[in-house]
């Protein structure tokens, strides 16, 4: 008999009988999600469900998180009645920045937070879920309704994915991050490459890399259409999740004769950094292919993978005595207050104000287009965020370029898509 | 469940929620304050055809993206009856499946479909038939088949709310 697939294991382990891909059944969940987009709809359904209490408090998390701060009065119901819901069901998990001491953006706060472990099943109403992943969780993003049939009953209906295995070989260069790792999927398989699919990544040049860059990694498996994305729990995860729960927790791993319905291996060596031009995740190019010439109006830190510590470094590492480029602004959203605290701490925070930029609040903000840092018609931004579709960010003539902090940060400087090795 | 009569509407490949409904509209959950947004940012002409019957006909993809219920719930406002695509983006899938809006995956059907002209799903029989050509709707695993009859994901939920312990669905 050939050997488990991490996927396979952590379904099994979780009530699913069947685990051949295809099959249905109820998965039980660890750990819920919502937020004040999801919750907002989800509630609604609770109710018309019948339900009256959820499953366990104490695996449900509510973040405020899309439209927080609120920008309107909608807004403010909205963080409101996820805020009243989590009161009335005795749900400790609630965050609110302002309201909290910690809070942030939901899947970067979670990880923080030390809610999502190893081989655990992390189900939330946001499509990012699969961010779980970096630290070998099962995560993925549901509708509303599905998240209203999970806080009811504890388990959600799934197909059972097909397992995929991607290996990233070589040795990434100084600028190549999680996300051009996440960009190099898209590159070979496009935005329907993963459909259905669980997504194992492995390999030398991921050994390497930080938490930080497997959580940009895994955030994209939804943009290449996967279920989920995950890698392996490893000492790097686990030496990343001790300090955060006061203990070692077990790792979980495929079994290293697993069967996988589809293997691919990309090498990142001579890889440089790579950007998703408009209007899609898949529309994957290297900065010269782009080329200069390319006018940016905003650049955009943040996100839900990409507004983490490493991402804050990085970009202050390129704008240290520099300026943002005249007819250039440059918006950086901390995932988390922690992260935050910690950029304040290290002086990166007031290397970022002397370059000129905004720092905004942890919020989803203008990465989905709701608010802080929207952009006008013919408006073009470079953005570590993970969606360009027409009108993501704003105006649907507006453009949007995703790439990692380096090339934010150079593109920021310059004003113009530029290569970061040419300025640090 | 009955046989369903309305006129195609065509949308391209690879159509995501945030085209179906833009983020700047997810402080609402009202069917009818998010329908006149529907498709939006993809082709507001294309929003003006779509009206109560419309039979959504989409290419790759469809719905790719966010996983935002919006857009089910936009689609449900404008009084789209079904939606045929050649292929789906998984949560776009399940949130037709569980909200119980028609899903058909069909890539010849979804291919040869004219815009404009009048298509019949009846899905108790597993057909689609649209001038003089008619196609075989494969039949839904049973768990969706078995969601489907339930009405959706509300009602399949109550009913086991209101029943004995949760139980697992039939295979």
């Amino acid at each position: 008999m050939t050997g488990q697939t991490l996927t396979a294991k952590v379904l099994r382990a979780h009530g699913v009988g069947d685990v051949t891909p295809g099959a249905y059944g109820l998965l039980d969940v660890d750990l819920l999600m919502l937020n004040d987009v999801s919750g907002a709809v989800a509630l609604k359904e609770f109710a018309r469900m019948g339900a009256e209490r959820v499953f366990d408090p104490a695996r449900v998390a509510c973040v405020a998180d899309h439209f927080w701060p609120a920008k309107d009065i909608r807004s403010a119901h909205q963080v409101r009645l996820l805020r009243e819901f989590a009161d009335a069901q005795g749900i400790a998990d609630y965050w609110e920045t302002g309201a909290t001491v910690d809070s942030g953006i939901e899947h970067a706060l979670l990880a923080e937070q030390g809610r999502v472990l190893p081989g655990r099943v992390v189900v939330g109403g946001d499509s990012h879920t699969c961010t779980a992943g970096a630290l070998g969780a099962f995560g993925t993003g549901v509708g509303s309704t599905d998240v209203a049939a999970v806080l009811a009953l504890g388990q959600l209906w799934i197909r059972v994915p097909e397992a995929h295995r991607v290996t990233f070989a070589g040795t990434p260069g100084r600028f190549v991050t999680g996300k051009d790792l996440a960009l190099a999927l898209l590159r070979h398989g496009g935005v329907s490459g993963s459909t259905y699919a669980s997504v194992e990544y492995a390999g030398e040049a991921l050994t390497r890399t930080s938490v930080d860059d497997r959580m940009a990694l895994c955030n994209m498996a939804v943009e290449a259409g996967a279920k989920t994305g995950m890698v392996a729990a490893d000492d790097v995860t686990l030496d990343w999740l001790e300090p955060r729960l006061g203990h070692r927790p077990d790792a979980v791993a495929a079994d290293p004769d697993a069967a996988y319905e589809r293997e691919v291996t990309i090498d990142v060596s001579d890889m440089p950094p790579l950007i998703a031009a408009p209007w899609s995740p898949g529309n994957v190019r290297t900065v010269d292919e782009v080329g200069s010439g390319v006018r940016v109006h905003q650049v955009y830190v943040g996100n839900c993978a990409n507004g983490t510590i490493s991402d804050l470094r990085a970009l202050a590492t390129v704008m240290r005595g520099r300026t943002v480029a005249k007819g250039t602004r440059l918006v950086v959203v901390p995932a988390t207050q922690r992260t935050y605290r910690q950029a304040l701490a290290e002086g990166v925070v007031a290397t970022l104000l002397d370059a000129g930029a905004m720092l905004s609040p942890p919020t989803c903000g203008a990465c989905f287009g709701g608010h802080t840092g929207i952009l006008d018609d013919g408006e073009v931004a470079v953005a570590t965020t993970n969606r360009n579709f027409v009108g993501r960010m704003g105006h649907p003539g507006s453009r949007v370029y995703l790439a990692n902090a380096w090339v934010a940060g150079a593109a920021a400087v310059t004003g113009e898509l530029t290569d970061p090795a040419v300025l640090v | 469940m009955k046989a369903m009569t309305g006129g195609v509407v065509r949308i391209g490949d690879d159509v995501d929620t945030d085209m179906m409904v833009p983020g700047a509209y997810l402080n609402v959950t009202d069917p009818e304050l998010l329908a006149p947004h529907l498709l939006e940012a993809y082709d507001p002409a294309v929003t003006a055809r779509i009206g109560p019957g419309t039979i959504l006909v989409a290419g790759r993809n469809l719905g790719l993206g966010s996983s935002r219920e919006h857009a089910q719930l936009a689609l449900r406002g404008r009084g789209v009856q079904a939606v045929i695509a050649e292929s789906f983006a998984r949560i776009f899938f399940r949130n037709c499946v569980n909200l119980g809006l028609p899903v058909i995956e069909h890539p010849s059907a979804a291919r040869a479909l004219r815009d404009g002209a009048s298509v019949t799903v009846d899905l108790a029989r597993g057909r689609l038939a649209s001038e003089g050509t008619e196609w075989t709707i494969p039949p839904a695993p049973p768990f969706i088949a078995e969601l489907v009859a339930a009405g959706g994901l509300v009602p399949w939920v109550r009913e086991r709310l209101a029943g004995s312990e949760p139980r697992r669905p039939t295979t």
